[in-house]
């Protein structure tokens, strides 16, 4: 079996593992556009801050390529598939021929329109390696950063930057910080987190235009700055699919099985939509735990397994200076809240099922929460007044706890 | 593989595992000296109300989730058991969002550690095992 892989990060890697699980033999080629061994994307902040270097930020061991027999092609970007010759296009113009095909292509950040953006100097994304090479390289005590997004991405930048830089400014269309796993109430702690530590938020508000380092804000506030962070959102690289006819709606479309439309060709990771037994219907959810379980599935069914995928939610870890926020599902039915000592628990609560959480502050054995939305548990099987205040296997009966602790 | 195994009707809720577990990760010349007075913090925990109690560790499972989802690579299986690498790991939580049993814990040094079977502190029954009155906590193949 011939296997070729697009996209060398978690998915992908992922893919590798899950194929080798079932095939030791096969030819795998791992195709990636970056130059560089696969790395953990989500630790460049980290990387900023000195918490990781270039050396633990791999995703795993330097020998990983050899002892799963990867031919590796970095640095090159396919540019076409054609599923009637079975090859894949390279921008070199070379082609690779492949029985099975993983398609995991990730996402590219959004760049807004907005006039005058082509004259401003120093602007980056925050999403590889180059990236965050690229800030170290232009970041110093007195230099002013405008970070646009106060999502998952632009708040960790601001974070990583802080002490480094002279000043942070982050603005936002949305009316509060990380909007896609906050709701506002909670959002503002997290808020006040930062803006103690000198984050400046305009939130509510947005870029009209740049003029060479000045943003004209929305409501008239003139921003200058040097550097420009932009992190507004990602989206889902689907072309190369879309281009022969597989079906794509604002992701690549997978079934549990992580197939496309398309024969021989699968899907997964953040290029793809996932179906979300949270929210009851598909959605992208870029998220990395999502990529991996998606790449391993894609690899078992393509080394001849069956393997499905079939409980995909929504979830996040966070934090900022130790201050950490986790939240798993979609905040839908009935809102139960409960605060202690600054620490906030939200669960929102449907059909007898959680279906969605948030933690902040105290966050000590999350998963168990996430466990009860992925495994759609029956919240009258178990003390779910116990377990609100304290997570905890006391809260299953116990057949179901000698179930875990005793097999 | 050899796991450990817990039976809740043997559990005295002694505590005595966490204490020989916090004692077999920190060291030293005796538990007394090492832990008198410090906060432990071991990889196994007892969890107790009314009557019940009993230890829960990390179940080594087959499907790691948390390996899985670990947004460093920081955490590997060798042998069955599941590691965690202190110098990958950036402290991020992802594991203790995933983990269905809660068995992940946030070290004072900023990442996570969790139970591998006493197979990083030399001993070879691990220490909550060897260390259990009543045969509650067994470390066997099944």
């Amino acid at each position: 079996m011939n296997y070729v892989i697009i996209g060398n990060s978690v998915c992908g890697i992922a893919t590798v593992e899950g194929i080798r699980k079932l095939d030791k033999k096969g030819k795998i080629t791992l195709i990636g556009n970056e130059k560089y061994k696969a790395y953990s994307r989500p630790l460049i902040s980290y990387l900023i801050e000195g918490k990781t270097d270039l050396n633990k930020i791999n995703y795993r061991s330097d020998e990983f390529y050899e002892e799963n027999k990867v031919h590796t092609v970095f640095g090159k970007k396919v540019v076409k598939i054609d599923n009637d010759e079975k090859k894949v296009v390279l921008d070199n113009g070379k082609e690779i021929f492949f029985d099975k095909l993983m398609v995991a292509t990730g996402s590219k950040p959004f760049i807004p329109p907005i006039a005058g953006y082509e004259t401003v100097k120093n602007k980056t994304s925050f999403m590889t390696i180059d990236d965050a090479k690229y800030l170290m390289e232009h970041i110093d005590i007195s230099k002013n950063v405008l970070i646009m997004g106060a999502g998952l991405i632009g708040l960790k930048c601001a974070e990583c930057l802080l002490g480094k830089v002279k000043f942070i400014s982050v603005v936002d269309l949305a009316d509060r910080v990380l909007p896609s796993i906050l709701k506002k109430e909670e959002a503002k702690s997290v808020q006040d987190v930062l803006e103690e530590k000198g984050v400046k938020f305009y939130l509510e508000n947005s870029v009209a235009s740049f003029e060479k380092n000045v943003a004209f804000l929305k409501d008239e506030q003139v921003l200058p700055f040097d550097i420009l962070v932009t992190a507004v959102g990602v989206r889902p690289n689907v072309e190369l699919v879309k281009e022969i006819g597989g079906v794509v709606n604002r992701g690549i479309v997978i079934n549990d099985k992580c197939e496309t439309s398309l024969k021989d060709i699968y899907a997964g990771g953040d290029c793809a939509e996932t179906f979300d037994i949270s929210f009851g219907d598909k959605r992208v959810l870029a998220i990395l735990p999502n990529a991996y379980l998606e790449g391993e599935t894609a690899g078992e069914n393509m080394a001849g397994g069956n393997k499905t995928f079939d409980n995909a939610i929504p979830m996040n870890s966070i934090g900022f200076f130790g201050f950490h926020i986790i939240s798993a599902g979609t905040y839908d039915g009935e809102k139960i809240a409960i605060e202690e000592d600054g620490n906030k628990r939200i669960f929102y609560v449907k059909d007898d099922l959680l279906k969605g959480y948030m933690l902040i502050g105290k966050v000590d054995k999350a998963g168990i929460y996430t466990s009860l939305i992925r495994n759609k548990t029956k919240l009258s099987t178990i003390d779910f007044n116990a377990i609100i205040k304290e997570p905890s296997l006391i809260c299953f009966d116990k057949k179901r706890r000698d179930e875990i602790l005793t097999n | 593989m050899k796991r450990v195994y817990v039976n809740e009707k043997w559990c005295l809720g002694c505590h005595l595992c966490e204490y020989n577990c916090a004692y077999a990760n920190v060291g030293g010349i005796n538990m007394y000296l090492s832990l008198k007075d410090k906060k432990i913090s071991p990889n196994v925990r007892i969890e107790e109300k009314d009557n019940i109690t009993y230890a829960v560790a990390c179940r080594h499972c087959s499907d790691p989730i948390c390996l899985k989802s670990c947004i460093a690579g920081a955490i590997s299986q060798e042998d069955g058991v599941i590691k965690i690498n202190k110098d990958k790991c950036v402290g991020c939580h992802t594991c203790i969002l995933v983990c269905p049993y809660g068995v992940l814990h946030l070290t004072d040094n900023g990442v996570m550690q969790k139970c591998e079977l006493c197979t990083n502190n030399g001993s070879k029954t691990p220490a909550c095992v060897k260390g259990c009155p009543n045969n509650a906590i067994v470390f066997m193949e099944k």
